[in-house]
């Protein structure tokens, strides 16, 4: 829109009444809203604060698009417009570029990253080299030797950018037309042509990702409870969710506690992940790869843990949370402990994990240890069989359990939490011998096309769906093993095993679920109508969130777990949503969750077909027993806590120059002065100037 | 930008109609109850206009650019002509009215003259309409952001708050010019009032060349200031004796009673 005119009245009136406030033109001229915008949050736990933020108006700096690294000096030092907005390719995103930039940050204003559409060649991981250092069960008094990660440092590629606290905000932006609109605007106006000062006006950006809380966890928790308006003002939340679990005999989860002659084999997988932004975090092979290989492994024996079972019950765990210090598995264990699981630790037999499966070199699996539980006889016996059930298991697939030095420690795992407790018999599965061999831990390239699942062109996603890949073949081949290993863990017949075999369709349909779209025919079937709205056409986000919002990958597991482990029974929908098989059953409801999920559209009709799942697949609580007890600065659970903020958004703008705002101000008060005194001078002497004969001036003049 | 913009923007458009209103009206309540109500009067054609205008966007093909080009022009021209509508239904208004005042007034004079009712009208309506055109331009100006992302000028906020003086000004003097041409019965001034009005209206059409608007709307500022000069009572005789000093001897010879 043009200059104040009648027209304009016109056309502002309009856009009150019919659009609202959102339709202001004169905004569209000035701003270039940024449609995609991952921000890093503040994260807190018992002694510090990580992750970003900005000024409570966002913070605006001049746009400087960094081409290497040398370029860093006219951001840092010579160039004559700070504050800047850093604009980073991602391969310039590393620790030494953003520490030189956080220590000048009087300078920076923010940064944004701009992602790839494709993953980098070489390693990204901003997560730690040693994982949950303080949280497992390594610590000085546990062995000294193995504190720390002395033995092996298993994430040796990580930089430790996700546990930096910076004082601006930093972003992602897709590598799509929004970049290139920043792009275009800084080549046009910000670009110093031969070290010559850019001209006004120049191209800035202006980041908001206000977080409200501040220092660490127990300061925030207790801003949480200053109650000074009826609307208390919360700053921060507690990180967690929920875990899931179901065993193979169901169990009565009302009547909390031990379980008389119940023996439990443990079945784990963790299922969050986390990047350096918050709302990224594929986790394919650190998250995805372990749970879908222990939900194909519980899909393989649910028939013959009907058919033939086992001595011993296998309670599958799903543990949420488990990136920030073992949040999921550290509050089982601590209910098992106080009575308020199912079961208690006395029932818990022993313990296999299935941790990162997905990226195997030679088709080899390592079965790690605790070497510190070991060096007791009757524990190194019940490991050394379980060994030999996954060694025995694995005859005739193509997977070869392997077992590394045995001094080596256990990986960060939630079987860590376990043996904190007590020591329990457990066993590890991981696809690496000593470090890792993810070059993407807990970053946002950890994706699909990191996990090789990709599809041939042309596929429609229907097609895409049922093909199966290469890395679905390899994962249900560990999904097999798990199976058979689980089941004769559990006391099987050795007989049955040739019986077990995961299905690869199934695999491959939950990597695509989980690794490129949740909104897929298959998973449509699975779910109630009600959670339809969360399936999207993206990934998950494996980030476990704050306690009040649910996470959805843990849901989707649930629904995926009670399908594939569960029956249909012919129960009405309204008995089925009321947890009863009829209406004068009041025990069912003790032992089994019914769901009624929607089923798929039958070929000569339009309605889906519900019908009612029954099965074990249950959630418990995932929120650290520190918050609980009110321990904020425990240091055996998990303290952190997620900041609140503000609405988090950028636009691009230009900016004009600091003499030109002057002028204006400068002729505005000019102009204002000169007309008190004319105006003064006229009215003074107005009777003069407007005496005329005909009429008589009037003394109001 | 920032502040600065927006205090340099709000003192340039709004400069002039401050130091009118705090020398020459806020002392008499008479006078500001008028100027409100002018300015309510311009705020009811405001209404009406916007109605014709809602109604027909709404009918209009919203794809043709040329169509919605037309309606734009039509919704210019029509505003126009509601405000000099209203200018004369408030002049009409403030004749009953005042005739109303002189019957209730004790003193033999009226307590207002009709000159300087349509001054206060004028500036009324001037207010208001100035009020409308930059307030949400000088929201914006308090951003961190100027015009320019998609290639426009900078000097947007400048111009604005320019052109909003103008317009202002151009109200008063429209107000006295109009009044006085209805006092006289003089038809072809009220027909000047309206051309002109329209002429700076559609000038706007000239932006974002603003050079092309701001420099013939200041050239009928010009020519409308001095013709609303001559009809408040000046001349050129009144100007020299104000500008050599000689008041003094004019205002003995004039023997006003003070």
């Amino acid at each position: 829109m043009d200059l104040p005119s009648n027209k304009w009245i016109v056309h502002l009136l309009v856009c009150c009444f019919v659009v609202g406030v959102n339709c202001n033109s004169v905004d569209k001229k000035i701003y270039v809203k940024l449609n995609y915008t991952v921000s890093c949050v503040r994260l807190l736990n018992a002694t510090h604060q990580i992750g970003c933020q900005s000024s409570l108006s966002g913070n605006v700096g001049v746009l400087h698009v960094l081409e290497s690294e040398d370029n860093l000096d006219w951001v840092l030092s010579s160039g004559p417009n700070p504050p800047y907005m850093v604009i980073l390719e991602s391969p310039l995103f590393t620790r030494s570029v953003m520490m030189k930039l956080k220590s000048g940050s009087s300078r920076v204003a923010g940064v944004a990253v701009v992602a790839p559409n494709t993953n980098p060649a070489g390693a990204f991981s901003p997560h730690t080299t040693c994982p949950n250092e303080n949280s497992g069960v390594y610590s000085e008094t546990y062995d000294p030797a193995m504190a720390n990660c002395n033995k092996t440092v298993w994430n040796p590629l990580g930089n430790g950018l996700s546990y930096e606290e910076f004082d601006f905000p930093i972003f992602s932006l897709k590598d799509d037309n929004d970049t290139q609109v920043i792009r275009q605007c800084y080549l046009d106006h910000n670009r110093a042509v031969n070290g010559s000062r850019p001209r006004y006006p120049l191209c800035a950006m202006q980041l908001y990702s206000l977080m409200f809380a501040v220092t660490d966890t127990a300061t925030c928790m207790r801003r949480n409870d200053i109650n000074l308006s009826i609307n208390p003002e919360m700053v921060c939340d507690p990180l967690g969710d929920y875990n899931v679990w179901a065993s193979t005999r169901p169990l009565n989860n009302t009547a909390k506690g031990h379980k008389m002659w119940e023996s439990a084999v443990v079945a784990a997988a963790r299922l969050d992940s986390r990047s350096f932004f918050f709302d990224i975090a594929p986790g394919a092979q650190s998250g995805v790869s372990g749970f879908v290989a222990l939900l194909a492994a519980a899909h393989a024996l649910r028939d013959v843990v009907q058919e033939a079972p086992p001595n011993r019950t296998i309670l599958y765990t799903f543990f949420q949370g488990e990136t920030f210090d073992y949040i999921g598995s550290s509050r089982m264990v601590y209910d098992m402990e106080n009575n308020q699981f199912a079961v208690d630790l006395d029932n818990i037999h022993s313990v296999l994990e299935v941790g990162q499966v997905g990226l195997r070199n030679d088709s080899k699996l390592w079965l790690h240890t605790d070497p510190v539980s070991r060096r007791n006889d009757s524990v190194n016996k019940e490991v050394e069989d379980l060994i030999a059930n996954l060694r025995l298991a694995a005859t005739n697939l193509s997977v070869t359990p392997e077992v590394p030095t045995a001094s080596q420690p256990l990986p960060p795992s939630s079987f860590q939490r376990f043996l904190r407790a007590r020591p329990i018999p457990g066993v590890v599965l991981e696809d690496h011998q000593s470090a890792f061999t993810s070059r993407f831990y807990e970053s946002m390239y950890d994706n699909a096309e990191y996990l090789n699942v990709s599809y041939p062109p042309n596929l429609t996603p229907e097609e895409q769906l049922r093909f199966v890949t290469e890395s679905a073949k390899a994962l249900t081949e560990v999904a097999t093993l798990v199976a058979r290993a689980l089941y004769r863990q559990a006391g099987g017949a050795e007989t049955q095993l040739v019986n077990i075999n995961a299905d690869s369709q199934t695999v491959t349909q939950m990597l695509y679920g989980f690794l490129v779209r949740t909104n897929n025919s298959w998973f449509q079937q699975l779910i109630p109508s009600d959670f339809m709205s969360h399936l999207t056409n993206r990934p998950p986000n494996l980030y476990v969130g704050a306690v009040q919002q649910s996470s959805e990958p843990t849901v989707l597991v649930q629904f995926l777990m009670a399908n594939l482990t569960g029956s249909t029974v012919n129960v009405t929908q309204e008995n089925c949503q009321n947890q009863r098989e009829d209406e004068n059953d009041k025990e069912s409801r003790h032992m089994y969750i019914y769901m009624w999920v929607q089923g798929a559209v039958p070929p000569n009709s339009t309605q889906r077909q519900g019908f009612c799942v029954r099965s074990t697949a249950r959630l418990s609580k995932a929120v650290s027993p520190a918050f609980d007890l009110r321990e904020f600065t425990s240091k055996d659970y998990s303290t952190w806590t997620e900041s609140r903020w503000k609405p988090i958004s950028g636009r691009i703008f230009l900016v004009a120059s600091h003499e030109l705002e002057m002028l204006t101000l400068g002729v505005g008060v000019g102009v204002l002065l000169t007309s008190l005194l004319l105006t003064y001078v006229i009215s003074a002497k107005a009777d003069i100037l407007f005496s005329s004969g005909r009429e008589p001036t009037n003394a109001t003049y | 930008m920032t502040a600065s913009v927006f205090f340099g923007c709000t003192f340039i458009a709004f400069g002039p109609a401050i130091a009118l209103f705090l020398f020459t009206i806020a002392r008499e309540p008479l006078r500001v109850i008028f100027l409100i109500a002018g300015a309510f009067f311009w705020l009811v054609s405001l209404l009406l206009s916007s109605l014709v205008w809602f109604i027909s966007v709404q009918i209009s093909n919203k794809e043709s650019a040329a169509q919605q080009k037309g309606l734009l022009i039509f919704g210019v021209v029509l505003c126009v002509l509601l405000q000099e509508t209203f200018r004369f239904a408030y002049y009409k208004l403030l004749k009953k009215a005042n005739e109303g005042l002189l019957t209730l007034s004790q003193e033999e004079t009226m307590p207002i003259s009709i000159r300087q009712l349509a001054y206060v009208s004028g500036l009324g309506f001037g207010f208001m309409s100035g009020a409308f055109s930059v307030v949400n331009i000088l929201a914006d100006s308090v951003g961190p952001g100027t015009v320019g992302i998609h290639g426009d000028s900078q000097h947007y906020f400048l111009s604005s708050a320019f052109m909003t003086m103008a317009i202002i000004l151009l109200h008063m003097f429209w107000g006295v010019v109009f009044f006085d041409a209805c006092e006289k019965q003089r038809w072809w001034a009220v027909g000047a009032v309206v051309a002109s009005h329209l002429v700076v209206s559609c000038l706007t059409f000239q932006n974002p060349e603003y050079v092309n608007s701001l420099v013939p709307t200041y050239v009928i500022l010009l020519l409308m200031g001095v013709w609303a000069f001559y009809s408040a009572g000046g001349s050129l005789r009144n100007l020299k004796l104000c500008l050599t000093c000689k008041d003094k001897d004019f205002l003995l010879a004039n023997h006003r009673p003070r």
